[in-house]
């Protein structure tokens, strides 16, 4: 099957969306209650989707693994969202900030989505306030601001260091009071087996009841998919634990198509790996680069501590590349800079994979008060953690995985290549390009539930004859026969390794070789070796207990099974695609100055993987038309 | 370091439960808590067992997902910090450590130490909210709201929901985990329309779950994770008398 049309809009980019809306069908509202909508996952894009679809006057159904819906991994943003408000009056617009996204994207992003993003940024911070939540306000009671990397403008809004929790939280009281309306029903602790489809459309999911392992069938007249990233492949990261890409996998393999998977991103400031028995990785935001300063020792075998370091001896390598930027450069430049400078061997600490993150000019300069008010419980997870005070000396910092552009391929509406199956915020591929701007994944979530979503699903359910499916289809029995059987084998290999032995097996093939930087070779060789590690896998796991009961270790298996298919397939993403764009680094193709260098001539483009059962996967290709912003060498100097 | 643990095992809500006595040694005092339990897990599926269930995620400290009595403290020894971000370095060698799942009857055991905290949500759907539909919102800066209240308001709103007040409590009382809630748009203007009903119904939820009543003992802020402070349940007293004395039905 060809790719489907983007379907986006003819007209003017900054009417396109207006337009469209025009000339989206309606569902008229004494029908509305007639459709059945599944929505998977209750982070930002879940928990506003489910929310705004039951006000519209849809019977929703909101599933999530975790015990409550107000625990998803959104929660766990800390920075902010950016908006377009211009409450500052430094000159922000729609247009600066769908600009700057395109081109923090490194130019392989669909102009049209980044648009509409950005039109909708500031009905969001409207939308989130009126529910309650209580952002950073300045003395006069008036909304705060704060800068963010790949910007010149402050749009930032923040809750502390937990923009994140507000956001969610928000979004799950809307969900909260749908359930309390009996237009939602809640379903927690249930995780998405696979997908259900007839006559071509997506009509209903098989989950796993997590609580006594039963598997259980539900229909519906379109599934949202608000699954989020798929971090976790590295086995490390910022994700939480239980962040996986099985319901986005499963559904890949019943045609789906997966775009971009080689474009991940590597957040320049994490607490840096201490040992093997690490489980995750902690982010510490990037609001922190707006006030600390990233330095290594000018001379590499500098064992000195950082106090006793005087400022000519400290090369703060951020500020000496990129003047214009700064300490503020985008994610994926920050990143690599910290590695060039570890791979020189300037790096810090006990393993020398770290650099500096200095505070003690900002406390100089402003007090130790302000910068507690700004970035208190940053400071006091960090100190949980490494038992160091950050400020006295500073933080120790490193690059970890952190967030996936790439996902399963969506059209303008947000529709994925089966009809009836929408994808949301960070499981779809559509808005961040090659990287992502920091504070703009709450954006697109809440973008996606909010404001696209309740719109674009419409449209299908209206323009659909949908016969009357429920489910004792026999598309259900068939899907669930699969799924129990994948159970089964799982729990019958009886093997003599821990699934997490694997998972950290696989997570250093994909750091090692499809990190921060790639190349031909080492591709082929993860290739190679996540193949090995799937087969042994399947010959000799060991999964504990039984399929009747809540067995996390069988949860994990399912997962891991899962991301040692996806693996390959992003190795072979980053492979196919010969050039450097992004947080995609082929270290074949940088310019002379190590940065990285785009093909625009061969690759302005999606790509898009089709599952082939026993068959090599095919690489579809969307062209990315740029009519309102030129390509050019990205450049924060 | 070399520590016993004692961990509360049980097979699911209608079996009984009993303390299992596990030895561990290397225990390295960067480890988290639950990097802990990982070692411990890996040992117990390498010989043939089952490993301890219990509820994490993020493992930073902000999901709300961890929750176990660590020696008879909700979340441990340390202060204003989840199970996740506790460290073994507040441990020492020899240490014997007893772990149990939150106790509560709203809180129903689903397996060793994860439990069933459904009934927050519940609490949440009684009033947890301002009625606002997408799309209906005025611009964010039409209201100024002063920032002592708006600092105030996101003290409150920064309850994790993790269930370690009503654990701590001798009463297996939620007041903190509502007066959180409560505070949180008491103090906003958005909060205002709704004020009444919301401090009773979401009062009346946490009766009808089974939750105990405040006396005032006031562990629950001692053994909050996100330093959530008692000040909060004088105001959701207020906010209640209030609403008793002035709500027209």
């Amino acid at each position: 099957m060809s790719l489907p049309s983007s379907k986006i809009p003819n007209g003017p980019i900054a009417e396109k969306w207006t337009r469209h809306k025009n000339d989206l069908k309606l569902v008229a509202p004494n029908n509305k209650r007639k459709y059945d909508i599944l929505v998977v996952g209750t982070g930002l894009a879940g928990a506003s989707a489910a929310a705004s679809l039951a006000e519209l006057g849809y019977n929703v159904k909101a599933f999530c693994f975790q015990d409550s819906a107000r625990r998803a991994h959104s929660i766990a943003a800390q920075g902010g969202i950016n908006a377009a408000k211009n409450y500052p009056n430094d000159g922000d617009s729609v247009w600066r900030l769908f600009y700057d996204t395109v081109k923090g994207g490194d130019y392989r992003a669909r102009e049209a989505n980044v648009h509409r993003l950005a039109e909708v940024s500031a009905n969001i911070i409207d939308q989130c306030v009126a529910q309650g939540v209580p952002f950073a306000r300045d003395y006069g009671g008036l909304l705060a601001n704060r800068t963010f990397g790949g910007a010149q403008v402050s749009r930032t809004f923040y809750a502390r260091g937990q923009t994140g929790q507000q956001l969610l939280l928000g979004a799950y009281s809307a969900l909260m009071r749908q359930v309390n309306k009996g237009k939602v029903k809640l379903y927690s602790r249930r995780e998405m087996i696979d997908l259900v489809q007839v006559d071509g459309a997506a009509r209903g999911i098989i989950v796993r009841n997590l609580t006594n392992g039963k598997l259980e069938r539900y229909s519906g007249h379109a599934v949202l998919l608000c699954t989020g990233g798929y971090g976790n492949v590295y086995y490390l990261s910022t994700n939480a634990m239980g962040c996986n890409v099985t319901a986005a996998w499963r559904c890949y393999k019943r045609g789906a198509y997966f775009a971009n998977p080689c474009y991940t991103q590597i957040h320049p400031t994490c607490i840096p790996v201490s040992g093997d028995y690490q489980s995750k990785l902690t982010l510490m935001s990037e609001s922190l680069r707006n006030d600390g300063r990233v330095w290594v020792p000018k001379r590499d075998d500098d064992r000195r501590r950082p106090q006793e370091i005087p400022d000519n001896e400290r090369d703060y390598y951020l500020e000496r590349r990129y003047p214009a930027f700064g300490n503020m450069v985008p994610r994926d430049v920050a990143s690599r800079a910290a590695k060039e400078r570890c791979d020189a061997g300037f790096g810090i600490g006990e393993t020398g994979r770290a650099v500096y993150l200095d505070f003690g000019r900002a406390i100089q300069e402003q007090g130790k008060a302000a910068i507690e008010a700004k970035y208190g419980n940053l400071f006091h997870m960090y100190r949980k953690i490494t038992d160091e005070n950050p400020y006295e000396v500073p933080m120790k910092i490193y690059p970890a995985v952190h967030y996936t552009m790439g996902g399963l391929w969506v059209d303008y509406n947000l529709q994925s290549t089966i009809p009836g199956l929408y994808v949301l915020g960070e499981a779809n591929f559509s808005d961040h390009g090659a990287n992502r701007l920091g504070a703009s994944a709450l954006m697109q979530g809440l973008a996606d539930g909010y404001f696209v979503a309740p719109y674009t699903v419409g449209d299908h359910l209206a323009s659909t004859k949908l016969e009357k499916v429920d489910t004792d289809h026999g598309a259900f029995g068939e899907i669930e026969n699969e799924a129990q059987a994948k159970i089964d084998r799982l729990l019958s290999i009886q093997g003599s390794r821990s699934v997490d032995s694997f998972h950290r097996e696989l997570g250093i093939a994909m750091w090692d070789y499809c990190g921060m930087a790639r190349n031909a070779d080492g591709l082929r060789e993860a290739i190679e070796k996540i193949q090995k590690i799937r087969w042994e896998f399947w010959e000799n796991v060991r999964v504990t207990g039984s399929g009747g009961q809540l067995n996390q270790e069988l949860e994990k298996a399912g997962r891991v099974a899962d991301f040692l298919e996806f693996g390959e397939l992003l190795a072979k993403d980053a492979l196919a695609r010969e050039e450097s764009c992004g947080g995609h680094f082929r270290e074949e193709h940088q310019t002379a100055e190590n940065e990285a260098k785009r093909d625009d001539d061969n690759f302005c483009h999606v790509a898009a993987w089709e599952y082939k059962e026993d068959a090599e996967p095919v690489r579809h290709q969307e062209q990315l038309v740029f009519e309102n912003v030129k390509l050019t060498q990205r450049s924060y100097k | 370091m070399k520590l016993t643990l004692h961990i509360w095992r049980q097979a699911d809500a209608n079996s009984s439960g009993a303390f299992r006595t596990y030895e561990l040694n290397d225990v390295s005092e960067h480890m988290s808590f639950l990097e802990m339990l990982d070692v411990l897990n890996e040992k117990l599926i390498t010989d043939g067992e089952e490993p301890v269930s219990f509820d994490h995620d993020c493992r930073e400290g902000i999901c709300g997902a961890c929750s176990m009595m660590i020696n008879g403290q909700a979340h441990g020894p340390d202060r204003k910090t989840t199970t996740c971000q506790l460290h073994m370095r507040k441990f020492k060698s020899g240490d014997h450590i007893w772990i149990e799942p939150w106790r509560a009857n709203a809180f129903p055991v689903i397996r060793d130490l994860v439990v069933d905290r459904t009934a927050f949500d519940r609490i949440m759907q009684a009033g947890g909210f301002v009625s606002v539909n997408t799309g209906n919102a005025p611009d964010a800066n039409a209201n100024m709201i002063p920032k002592q209240n708006a600092d105030l308001a996101f003290d409150a709103a920064t309850c994790i929901g993790c269930g370690a007040c009503v654990a701590a409590c001798k009463n297996a009382s939620a007041m903190l985990f509502v007066s959180a809630k409560v505070s949180q748009y008491a103090l906003l203007p958005q909060g205002q329309p709704e004020k009444k009903q919301r401090v009773q119904k979401m009062l009346a939820q946490m009766d009808q779950e089974g939750f105990g009543g405040c006396t005032n003992t006031n562990e629950c802020e001692a053994a909050c994770p996100a330093g959530i402070s008692v000040d909060n349940i004088a105001r959701l007293n207020r906010e209640f008398v209030s609403a008793v004395l002035t709500s027209a039905d």
